[in-house]
């Protein structure tokens, strides 16, 4: 089975960080991962994308053309890469920022944003709570994730990133 | 997953890869000056070449940096550097300088897209002919050009060898894709690597350039008396820049010690290239459309097979002929305007017709489908 990820938003929503993270924890589960990555020449702002391919078998081309899930940070990222997304795709949203969503799609709003700030005090765990639905929906360990998010970031943030992590994977499918 | 906590089973990007490749390699001397995208690769080397009692320099500039290397690879060292395009040029001085002094080294370009700043974030495979070509006189380079995060690890480890064994610059010829990408790879233990190390001269030796093949080579400090020049020597180091046998000797053997061992230094993934009806020559990047392609045309009844270069210098020319013999049309996709596409035709000798499918801009690779469309083209042709 291979499903294809494309991770998008913003420069400093953590998009790279946690398309980084989402392969490791594939790799940790016993899959093949392949993690590419753009952005624009400047680090915050600019449009940012993930693109991450979790296989059984041997991963050949890269970057993702189609994509099974797709989640946008951005109304921005959401508009340009929907028309990429499979029919059957699930389509995961932060819905502090997307609001204007195509409604034939499989779709889960998430308001990360607006949580991480409610919660952990910061915007930037935003992509930890997406993380957690992103990696339930596509059946990636608890466990493979954790230690994916202790090997990738600093220690110091590790425990809050796991704690948003988590709450994202309880939030109701 | 517990089966897979075992600590040779990675997450990494090419460059960390390519980075812990050269500290297994015996790698103990780095030198470079940032340049997206090879930064990573001195990054990492900071971090870890003084744990294991090495050092990691940032220089002025590439010219220093290539020249820092040589030095440290005179002191004893294995040594590297990295950098891509634009400090590749400034390089190629040194590297003439390396190839006429049989020094070994490791130089890794990470392609971006060229020429001049270009594009600087985006990925291109431009550099091709440069990194055969790119001093001036007549040389032979090896390069090596990886298409996964596994074989950036591995064709390190082997650029290194080929420099010890052959006493000569050896140059991975990596891009932004590969070098950026994070892939799963398993590092097997140090006992399954093989490492090679230069041939150290006994005491009484003092012909540190000819008399053989590839002569044995001293380090500065270990008491041997011997002279390094880029000028035209003899055997034992001595400057004749006027004869013409001693230069002749000297550049035939330089070229020689690397164009007589094609077969050791060829190293080409192939795949029915004796039986198929189209075939693909692709290196790095680009090849890793190749796989899905061959796939999807089999399903339309198409014989394909490839032949995917990881040595791209010396030109692995016997292969490709091969496939020629078999194959009626061969497609050579790149990022960049046709530079490996005449080598292919040289090689097939008018026993196929060799297409190219070119694609710069972006740092956009050549899809799957865009590969399989020109294959299925064949018949208008």
């Amino acid at each position: 089975m291979k499903t294809e990820v494309r991770i998008s938003g913003l420069g400093g929503q953590g998009v790279v960080s946690a398309g980084q993270i989402l392969g490791r924890a594939a790799v940790y589960d016993g899959k093949n991962a392949v993690q590419t990555q753009s952005y624009g020449a400047e680090a915050r702002g600019s449009a940012a994308k993930s693109e991450v391919i979790i296989s059984d078998n041997k991963i050949g081309f890269p970057a993702v053309r189609k994509c099974d899930v797709l989640v946008a940070m951005s109304q921005e990222a959401l508009d340009k890469y929907v028309k990429d997304l499979r029919k059957n795709g699930v389509l995961i949203v932060d819905s502090t920022y997307v609001k204007k969503i195509p409604k034939t799609k499989i779709c889960k709003k998430i308001p990360a944003t607006e949580e991480a700030e409610k919660i952990f005090k910061a915007k930037m765990y935003a992509n930890m709570l997406i993380l957690g639905a992103l990696t339930k929906i596509i059946g990636i360990s608890e466990k493979a994730v954790e230690r994916a998010i202790e090997d990738t970031l600093a220690k110091k943030v590790v425990n809050t990133n796991k704690k948003a992590c988590r709450r994202g994977r309880d939030l109701p499918q | 997953m517990k089966k897979l906590q075992s600590e040779n089973i990675h997450f990494w990007q090419g460059t960390e890869a390519c980075a812990e490749a050269a500290l297994k390699a015996g790698c103990r001397f780095f030198a470079g000056y940032p340049i997206t995208p090879a930064s990573e690769i001195a990054e990492h080397l900071a971090r870890r070449l003084p744990q294991f009692g090495g050092i990691a320099i940032q220089m002025e500039d590439e010219i220093a940096s290539i020249g820092a290397v040589v030095g440290a690879s005179w002191a004893g060292f294995k040594a590297m550097t990295a950098t891509s395009g634009p400090g590749f040029d400034l390089m190629q001085e040194t590297i003439g300088w390396a190839f006429m002094t049989e020094t070994p080294c490791v130089i890794v370009d990470v392609q971006r897209l060229g020429p001049s700043t270009g594009q600087a974030t985006k990925c291109g495979q431009g550099d091709v002919m440069q990194s055969r070509w790119g001093t001036h006189g007549d040389y032979a380079a090896i390069v090596l050009a990886p298409n996964s995060v596994q074989e950036m690890f591995e064709l390190t480890i082997k650029a290194f060898n080929h420099a010890e064994k052959y006493r000569t610059p050896v140059i991975l010829l990596a891009d932004e894709i590969i070098a950026h990408m994070r892939e799963k790879i398993t590092v097997s233990s140090t006992k399954g690597i093989r490492i090679i190390d230069r041939r150290k001269p006994k005491s009484c030796d003092k012909a540190f350039f000819g008399l053989e093949e590839i002569p044995s080579m001293p380090a500065v400090g270990e008491g041997f008396n011997v002279a390094v020049t880029g000028s035209t020597h003899d055997a034992y180091g001595i400057r004749f820049t006027a004869d013409t046998q001693v230069h002749r000797q000297l550049v035939e053997r330089l070229n020689n010690k690397i164009q007589n061992h094609v077969a050791d230094l060829s190293d080409v993934e192939t795949y029915n290239i004796d039986n198929c009806e189209v075939g693909i020559v692709s290196y790095g990047c680009t090849s890793r459309a190749t796989y899905e392609t061959v796939e999807a045309a089999e399903n339309k009844k198409l014989k394909v097979g490839y032949a995917r270069l990881r040595t791209i210098w010396p030109f692995p020319e016997k292969i490709v002929r091969r496939l020629a013999e078999t194959a009626e049309k061969i497609i050579v996709p790149e990022m960049n305007l046709k530079q490996i596409f005449y080598e292919v035709e040289r090689a097939s000798r008018g026993k196929a017709d060799v297409i190219s499918l070119n694609k710069i801009g972006g740092g956009e690779l050549i899809t799957p489908e865009e590969l399989l469309k020109k294959i299925m083209e064949r018949t208008k042709n």
